[in-house]
């Protein structure tokens, strides 16, 4: 299967809103993120979550976040992070300056 | 926060603050009631049996209760909601069931109450 990011690829995840269940909670909307690890490929929980079958199955990727930029009033460590898993369908690219 | 209109359901709690009134999440061990238990196992068999397909649809229909629901009811309370939904969805009982059934458990307790 192919696989759109590798480890270590700075994402971003949507800032977009969907009526349809989905697995992507509010507090990471928006936020940059490094992938730490490509999991499996899984089926859609926007269709399978209603009894359709979810496919194309699409990978869901390990997303490290940094808690200082989730939270702007943050006052633990700098180097403090969060990991969730998030499907690859609601990852963006960031392009990178040289 | 709470009316980010990127929260996706009464669970989306990530990063909010308690508002007025609102207790924190109890987080002491306790002992399961008998009827725990028996949700417990009713949904690990039907899950055996492929229902429903994907934890999604289970999800789903925890996540797309009523806030004040969600918010009312206990863990399992909620386990049992899902259950009914998607039970009824997939047509393995009928609403007309579930309803006879909880009228002749209502009753039953009327009557031992009663005793």
């Amino acid at each position: 299967m192919n696989t759109r990011f590798s480890d270590g690829d700075t994402v971003r995840i949507s800032h977009r809103d969907d009526e349809r269940h989905h697995r992507v909670p509010a507090y990471v909307k928006g936020h940059h993120g490094t992938i730490v690890r490509v999991c499996a490929p899984q089926v859609q929980p926007e269709m399978s979550a209603y009894h359709k079958p979810g496919e194309p199955m699409r990978t869901v990727y390990r997303v490290r976040l940094d808690q200082n930029d989730l939270w702007s009033d943050y006052t633990g460590r700098k180097s403090d992070t969060v990991e969730i898993e998030i499907f690859e369908h609601w990852l963006e690219s960031v392009n990178h300056a040289p | 926060m709470s009316n980010d209109p990127r929260r996706i359901g009464p669970h989306d709690l990530g990063g909010l603050l308690l508002a007025e009134g609102e207790k924190p999440i109890d987080r002491d061990e306790h002992d399961f009631a008998y009827w725990e238990r028996l949700v417990d196992g009713l949904i690990y068999v039907l899950g055996a049996k492929g229902y429903p397909a994907d934890t999604a649809a289970f999800r789903r229909a925890i996540e797309s209760l009523k806030p004040e629901d969600y918010t009312n009811l206990s863990y399992y309370e909620r386990w049992a909601a899902s259950a009914a939904t998607w039970c009824t969805e997939l047509e393995l009982v009928t609403q007309a069931e579930l309803d006879a059934k909880m009228a002749e458990i209502k009753a039953r307790q009327t009557a031992g109450d009663a005793s």
